[in-house]
């Protein structure tokens, strides 16, 4: 009865055999490549995430260089030349109601509009997932009092939380970062969390337990790699929010501060603009809308380049 | 079922606590003293001194939080600083105009999402599937206070068929059921609506193509079930998540609504809200957000109980 | 030698001398919470008493059908899961306190477990994954990558093709021999193996079992090797161990314990086994059913239900752990002098 382990291990004889010899030639002819290399291979194929992207990364290169690159003084006004229409031969997309230069005031608008929408995401990004991971790889009663607090944030919808966080704080561009990241950082906690607790049991955690790894150690070079891709996704899928939710906080007075240009802002100061010129009061929420939605469309497609199964 | 509920209402409760600690937090995050907005910039030490006492802002703040709490509990929300009037009164009106325009959005909303969501999901990959995915990432990326001011410039500022703002032709206060007062409701309705249908049809979309794909489908076809009794199961299978989501979304538009209802300058909680946060009005924002934060979890929780009492694969333990 | 720097491990060096165990463990419990329909608290008595000893240089086989405890008893073993009762005995030191921490221990102590792709970081090459061990034991990351060379080489896949790969890009096989690897970077003494080659195809399965003796031979290593399955456990074990419902059924060396098997259960369980030979086929089903379970196991033995020998007196106590020959232990009254089973023996054995 002893025969098929003996037999086997009779014919071994110290080669490597089929299986192991089968793989061996196929892995000569893949290049390594890690989980990240499969995500960029897979998203330079996904021609609309592409597209979002470029966008992106164009609206960021004009915000860079707007201040050098504007075509008039974006805040140099004119009563004489209020309210241009688009196409106007001085002003290409017109003049707001105060006769400033709608083209350079938007394209510096890009900067604080990209600036407050985009840094909230950013600094929960970072407060949520250390959160959500803590709470997901310790467990326990350091979880339960996490995640019932975090709760509690969940119980507002976004936006009224957000509006009442700024509307006690006061207006000013701070006070709205503040408050959108705290609107941020519960949801980015909670799917942080989720993913980790995901992970906690499986194999590998254990064996670096084994090899006398500390929990932070263990944390930063084990469970990290594994769960931020997905709460990366998740964040690039909150900008296009947050970008709409900073811009109405300015629309509504609560964020940037006139003179300065702000798309929501603009938009606000161009509401009693729209039976005279609604073409140019429309304008800076087509920038919006372009933005949000090309971080929305850029996030799907990471999302689905993400999904490999390995 | 009860023991269901029962243990939803336990744990809703720690949340409302927390939420209701949030809400009394808010005032003392403002910076400066909130009796700075009403008294006169001259006023003598001993005059604040007695409004501070007035308003009970001299005592420790767990003491204050008790006080305002047991107030709340008993239907008292305190009195706005800037009209002197009870704020329970002020929101109690608001919320009215508020949920009224929520619920038509939502209704929208629901009508066209599940519409959309069924045919993309019954015809993957077909044009209308792509159109659907199409109007639900256009439903969630559009800046919807900007949405409500193209809508004016198109239907009231060029072609003048509604009017631009408020509730009704008075001009002021309260929305009524009544010809003149709907035209004042398509606008901001339909603008409203924007997000749920998105939102909606995605996820029925989702819902139907996974209903269609499972075996027993397969095999009710196989048995000769019709088309429409088919139909008949995806629609019971797909109702309570559709359901539920409906829900959770009025919930989000009555808590977001601020944007949309100061663009068509419409009479309910945002509106109010808006006031109280430029007037500084701290008894009234902190009114306004807790009543509206308290409605979002008790609607929470009534979906949870509804789609729990509705879905026969959820477990009622 | 050793290459891990920093703090001298004192426990790297042989105390004891060969006479004692390397691992002695007695009156091991471990019993988990459940909550059953109605409210009711209960436990599962996952391992429930149990006692053996890992000789120095030995191979400790550890049989026995799923959930009768094995997995359970490995993860105490690691500190993986705290144990409820119990001492464990490194080299004559208790694990777990002042003079032998968990931290020290397992420098001593490794594991390999069976699933060879969930025991292996997804995000990390099988490089990185063999140096993370030493590199949290303060060997700069250079040293590290170089002895994670090294031990790949040793188990037999070669450091230029494989180094840089993902664990999803090597087969099966392949991913075992780095989770070998892995558990020899902190240089151990004693390697516990949970079915380690279990999930392996059969030709996989040899290659890896005799890489297994000459790391073995190499660095004199023990094993505990748990499997359930008898052939492999044969081939590679000094002795053998049989798990039955959280308790030991018989222990001893794995001639004795396999070609005459003394428990009604062992029997039970070689009998079951496919056999190769025409003639020696199993006719009939020695063991019926599924294990009971361990929520509710039955009084006395707990083999009672299923066993072809049980007897009234079968239900009363349980037996205790007996030695039928030196070096063979047994927890059946059948075979224990004066327990007042018909086919006890007459007299107590001189062991």
């Amino acid at each position: 009865m002893t025969q098929p382990v003996a037999a086997s291990v009779a014919l071994d004889g110290g080669v490597l055999a089929a299986d192991d010899r089968a793989h061996g030639q196929e892995a000569a002819f893949v290049p390594s490549r890690g989980f990240w290399g499969h995500v960029g291979h897979r998203l330079v194929r996904d021609p609309v995430a592409m597209a979002a992207g470029a966008l992106i990364l164009a609206v960021v290169v004009v915000a860079i260089l707007a201040p050098w690159i504007t075509p008039m003084d974006p805040y140099k006004g004119s009563m004489l030349r209020r309210l241009k229409p688009v196409g106007d031969a001085t002003y290409w997309l017109g003049s707001d109601e105060l006769g400033r230069d709608m083209i350079s005031r938007l394209m510096l608008g890009s900067r604080l509009s990209l600036f407050i929408g985009v840094t909230p995401v950013l600094i929960a990004f970072v407060i949520g997932s250390g959160i959500g991971i803590l709470a997901g790889y310790v467990g326990g009663w350091t979880n339960t009092v996490l995640m019932r607090t975090i709760d509690v944030f969940f119980a507002f919808p976004s936006v009224l939380l957000a509006i009442a966080l700024s509307g006690a704080l006061g207006a000013g561009i701070f006070n709205a970062i503040v408050s959108l990241t705290c609107v941020f950082v519960p949801q980015i906690a909670r799917v942080a969390e989720s993913v980790t607790t995901g992970i906690r049991k499986r194999d590998y955690i254990d064996a670096a337990k084994l090899s006398g790894a500390s929990a932070l150690t263990i944390m930063r070079v084990q469970v990290l790699g594994n769960v931020i891709g997905p709460i990366f996704v998740y964040a690039t899928g909150l900008i296009s929010v947050s970008m709409i939710l900073a811009s109405g906080l300015s629309f509504l007075g609560l964020g940037v501060r006139p003179p300065e240009p702000e798309w929501g802002l603009m938009l606000n100061t161009l509401r009693t603009a729209i039976y005279v010129n609604p073409v140019v009061a429309a304008l800076p929420g087509v920038c919006i809308f372009v933005v949000s939605i090309s971080f929305n469309l850029f996030s799907d497609g990471l999302r689905s380049a993400m999904e490999i199964r390995q | 079922m009860l023991l269901y509920t029962l243990k939803r209402l336990l744990y809703v409760t720690p949340v409302a606590f927390g939420v209701s600690v949030v809400c009394f937090l808010l005032v003392h995050l403002a910076p400066g003293d909130p009796l700075s907005a009403v008294l006169p910039a001259d006023a003598t030490q001993q005059t604040i001194d007695e409004m501070r006492a007035a308003y009970g802002f001299d005592k420790p703040l767990p003491v204050q939080y008790l006080i305002w709490l047991w107030h709340v509990l008993h239907g008292d929300l305190g009195t706005s600083i800037a009209t002197g009037r009870p704020v329970a009164a002020e929101v109690g009106r608001a919320v009215v105009n508020s949920l009224i325009l929520a619920a038509v959005a939502t209704a929208i909303g629901f009508t066209f999402g599940t519409l959309f969501g069924f045919v993309a999901g019954y015809h993957r990959n077909s044009a209308a599937d792509r159109a659907a995915s199409a109007l639900s990432v256009f439903g969630v990326s559009v800046p919807h206070y900007w949405l409500g001011m193209v809508m004016v410039i198109v239907f009231s500022a060029t072609l003048g068929w509604l009017p631009p703002t408020g509730a009704g032709p008075d001009g002021s206060g309260n929305w009524r059921p009544d010809l003149d007062h709907l035209r004042y409701l398509i606008l901001p309705a339909v603008t409203m609506s924007v997000i749920p249908t998105g939102i909606i049809a995605r996820t029925v979309r989702a819902l139907v193509a996974d209903i269609l794909s499972q075996d027993f489908v397969e095999a009710l076809r196989a048995k000769g079930m019709d088309e429409r009794g088919v139909f008949r199961h995806v629609v019971r299978n797909a109702a309570p998540t559709a359901l539920a989501i409906m829900g959770l979304q009025l919930g989000y538009l009555l808590g977001g609504s601020i944007l949309i209802e100061t663009v068509f300058a419409w009479p309910g909680t945002g509106f109010l809200l808006n006031a109280a946060i430029f007037q500084r009005d701290l008894p009234l924002l902190q009114g306004s957000i807790l009543v509206l934060a308290m409605f979002f979890v008790a609607l929470n929780l009534l979906v949870d109980v509804m789609q729990t009492a509705l879905d026969p694969r959820i477990e009622r333990a | 030698m050793s290459v891990i720097p920093g703090t001298p491990d004192p426990f790297a060096e042989d105390r004891g001398g060969p006479a004692q165990p390397l691992l002695s463990v007695s009156a091991l419990y471990k019993h988990f919470p459940v909550r059953k329909a109605g409210g009711r608290k209960q436990v599962v008595r996952a391992v429930d008493g149990v006692d053996f000893e890992v000789l120095k240089g030995e191979t400790l086989g550890i049989v026995g059908e799923s959930g009768c405890g094995k997995s359970t008893t490995a993860k105490l073993l690691m500190g993986l899961i705290a144990r409820d009762t119990g001492q464990m005995l490194y080299d004559g030191q208790p694990v777990g306190e002042r003079s032998m921490p968990w931290r020290s221990y397992r420098r001593q102590v490794q594991m390999v477990f069976q699933d060879s792709y969930a025991s292996l970081n997804p995000r990390m090459t099988v490089e990185q994954s063999i140096a993370f061990g030493p590199k949290v034991n303060g060997v700069p990351g250079r040293q590290a990558v170089e002895r994670a060379r090294a031990l790949l080489a040793r188990v037999g896949l070669e450091p230029k093709r494989f180094a840089g790969r993902y664990p999803h890009e090597i087969s099966g096989g392949q991913r075992q021999r780095v989770n070998i690897a892995r558990s020899l970077a902190l240089e151990p003494r004693l390697v516990l193996l949970d079915e380690a080659v279990s999930a392996l195809d059969k030709s996989v399965e040899a290659q890896v079992l005799n890489l297994l003796l000459d790391l073995k031979q190499e660095f004199g290593l023990t094993y505990i090797f748990i499997s359930h399955d008898l052939n492999v456990v044969r081939f590679i074990s000094d002795r053998v161990m049989v798990m039955y419902l959280g308790r030991v059924a018989e222990i001893g060396p794995s001639d004795a314990v396999l070609a005459a098997p003394s428990h009604p259960y062992t029997r039970a369980l070689l009998a079951s086994m496919p056999s190769l030979d025409p003639d020696n086929r199993t006719q009939k089903a020695l063991l019926a059913g599924d294990p009971p379970n361990p929520i509710d196991p039955p009084p006395g033995c707990r083999f009672h239900p299923r066993c072809a020998l049980a007897e009234p007196v079968c239900s009363d106590a349980e037996p205790p752990l007996g030695a039928v020959a030196p070096l063979h232990r047994v927890a059946c009254l059948a075979r224990q002098p004066g327990s007042g089973h018909s086919a006890a023996p007459a007299r107590a054995l001189a062991a």
